[in-house]
């Protein structure tokens, strides 16, 4: 009785209408996940960063006096001044690296599934489990790593031991997982049409040319997209390098970067109005740093005519 | 003469494909070697392990590392409660992200455009962000210490999932779909009986990529439990890594145990890994 009444009303609805709340009710569970565990967690973030909050006593307002302490924190220049580091290292190596790859394996030599498959099975490999891994390999005295280097003479750094060289030791770990990035690089080489290149090499353009004028003008998208995301993924590292260290971001807070040192604010002296200053402060710089990347990106992202920019 | 100009470019191409070999080699023992390292270790005796120069090959092979894992850490008590937190989220996930992709794919709506702009702009938000408001929140409502933190947030999708979907849903021609609705099929019907089933091989990409999510997950665990029981395999594993550092081939023994099930998924499921990464990061 009742749902023949429902469906007498939905039926006068006119088709347009019911579209429109059949999307809403479509989208209904993502958007209240967004509303619940993302909208409505930023800005709280943002109003708690005014605050003094130990979760025991109720917040206390204490104007921007959470983002003045923070600024004369030295710990927050040094995991600030860390994470750059690793960011300005690790992206452009995992990057290059992995752009070199996807070139070789595109060449259609033989092997390629294999080749492709051995190059990406270090980023599937669980964060905690390539740290437990890395440990062992670069162990400073009998480790993997330095036995290879001394047995063709170089010097075997200390890595996770020493100050100076925990920071690339990190990145080592981080490039080693970066085979998703090579992927997608692959899966554009592989989109660029054949045509291009015979009218290029028509043209008289040879290996270097057609790399220069047809390939990396059509990668940029590709090239731009990971920059992004890289950047933005790279400045939260943070499973990887705790369990290295114990949590510590040691020796001597060399790997002490922004995520170790919110985490130990938060769940280890609960200052969560301190910690959301923090948060916010990255988000800024991330921000920040992604809308300077979109505003470059005409001056050397090229899109085909044809080709909508979609974002 | 001819001869030679004929053959020089065959030659220039072997030696060219033999230097690409070169490299590409080099390369993939650099990406391969630390994985052959894990599982050798694990199954060699700590006086190898200490050796210098370091053994490949184990000499004598021992399992027993394996089995002494278990002595000092319930990882099958933690394999239990992974796949507690990644079963539900897995499901869930997918069928959420799968609605709200075809909605945004196929149904007109007043904002639907802007909404999608948002989606898409929280697929580069730094997570930090939203951290401790979440943190507090499922504190005081008491969920710390239970598996609904790492569960209830991911039932209502990601946006790199609908995304990746919704991508998909838009390559399917409209002609079903049209012809359902006229016959008076409702949007739900239509997704269900038509587009999921086309859509199968676009949700084994996402059924991967949840999978591995939760599997890999470290915060949220670290964060979130409190109880030694209830412990998951990455943090399992942690705890494991900071009590018995020194002892290598039990470490790596668990390590091995906790990365087998991911690289027999890969190989499993080879095509839906390579899919995810291609669509979400070319056609962008």
């Amino acid at each position: 009785m009742a749902s023949s009444k429902l469906a007498d009303r939905l039926a006068s609805i006119s088709p347009t209408k019911r579209d429109a709340l059949s999307f809403y009710l479509f989208i209904a569970p993502w958007m209240l996940g967004f509303l619940a565990f993302t909208l409505g967690p930023i800005v709280a973030s943002l109003g708690l960063s005014f605050t003094q909050y130990d979760m025991m006593l109720p917040p206390k307002y204490v104007g921007l006096q959470q983002y003045q302490r923070l600024f004369a924190d030295p710990l927050f220049y040094t995991s600030l001044s860390n994470t750059l580091y690793i960011v300005a290292l690790a992206v452009p190596t995992s990057m290059l690296s992995s752009f070199l790859i996807a070139l070789l394996l595109n060449q259609k030599v033989r092997g390629m599934a294999a080749y492709r498959t051995a190059y990406y099975i270090p980023s599937i490999v669980p964060a905690v489990a390539s740290a437990a891994l890395w440990m062992y390999l670069l162990q400073p005295q009998w480790g993997v790593v330095n036995g290879l280097l001394r047995s063709v003479g170089l010097p075997a750094p200390g890595w996770l031991a020493a100050r100076a060289w925990a920071k690339p030791a990190i990145v080592l770990v981080m490039v080693w997982g970066s085979g998703g990035t090579m992927i997608i690089y692959l899966a554009g080489l592989q989109d660029i049409p054949e045509a291009l290149y015979e009218a290029a090499e028509i043209d008289g353009a040879g290996r270097w040319g057609k790399l220069r004028h047809v390939t990396l003008p059509l990668m940029t998208p590709t090239i731009f997209f990971t920059l992004v995301m890289s950047i933005i993924g790279t400045f939260q590292v943070f499973a990887v390098i705790f369990v290295l260290t114990d949590g510590m971001g040691g020796p001597v807070n060399s790997t002490l970067v922004y995520l170790i040192y919110i985490y130990r604010n938060a769940f280890v002296f609960f200052k969560m109005g301190y910690t959301s200053a923090m948060a916010w402060v990255l988000f800024v710089i991330i921000l920040a740093l992604t809308l300077i990347q979109f505003r470059t990106a005409p001056l050397w992202v090229y899109y085909e005519a044809e080709r909508r920019p979609t974002r | 003469m001819t001869a030679a100009t004929y053959r020089r470019p065959q030659l220039t191409k072997i030696a060219r494909r033999l230097v690409a070999h070169l490299f590409l080699l080099v390369g993939a023992s650099f990406f391969i070697f630390p994985l052959v390292f894990l599982v050798s270790t694990s199954l060699k005796a700590s006086r190898q392990i200490a050796k210098f120069p370091p053994e490949l090959i184990p000499n004598p092979w021992i399992w027993r590392n394996f089995s002494d894992v278990f002595i000092y850490a319930p990882m099958h008590l933690y394999f239990v409660n992974t796949l507690r937190i990644v079963i539900p989220s897995l499901v869930g996930a997918t069928i959420t992200s799968s609605l709200a992709a075809y909605a945004f794919a196929r149904i007109k709506a007043p904002g639907g455009d802007v909404i999608f702009v948002i989606l898409l702009s929280t697929m580069m938000l730094p997570g930090v962000v939203t951290l401790i408001p979440t943190y507090i929140i499922f504190s005081k409502i008491g969920w710390v210490g239970t598996f609904r933190p790492l569960v209830i947030p991911t039932l209502a999708g990601s946006p790199f999932f609908i995304f990746l979907l919704r991508q998909f849903f838009m390559t399917i021609p409209m002609d079903l779909e049209d012809a359902a609705l006229i016959d008076g099929c409702g949007r739900f019907r239509i997704w269900l009986s038509i587009m999921m089933p086309l859509a199968m091989p676009a949700l084994a990409t996402v059924s991967v990529f949840a999978f591995m999510g939760a599997w890999n997950d470290y915060m949220g665990p670290l964060i979130y439990l409190a109880n030694r029981m209830q412990y998951t395999l990455s943090l399992g594993l942690q705890v494991f890594v900071s009590n018995h550092g020194a002892e290598w081939g039990m470490l790596m023994a668990a390590s091995t145990m906790m990365v087998l099930p991911v690289i027999a998924l890969f190989f499993f499921a080879q095509k839906s890994f390579i899919q995810g990464i291609t669509m979400t990061g070319i056609k962008g």
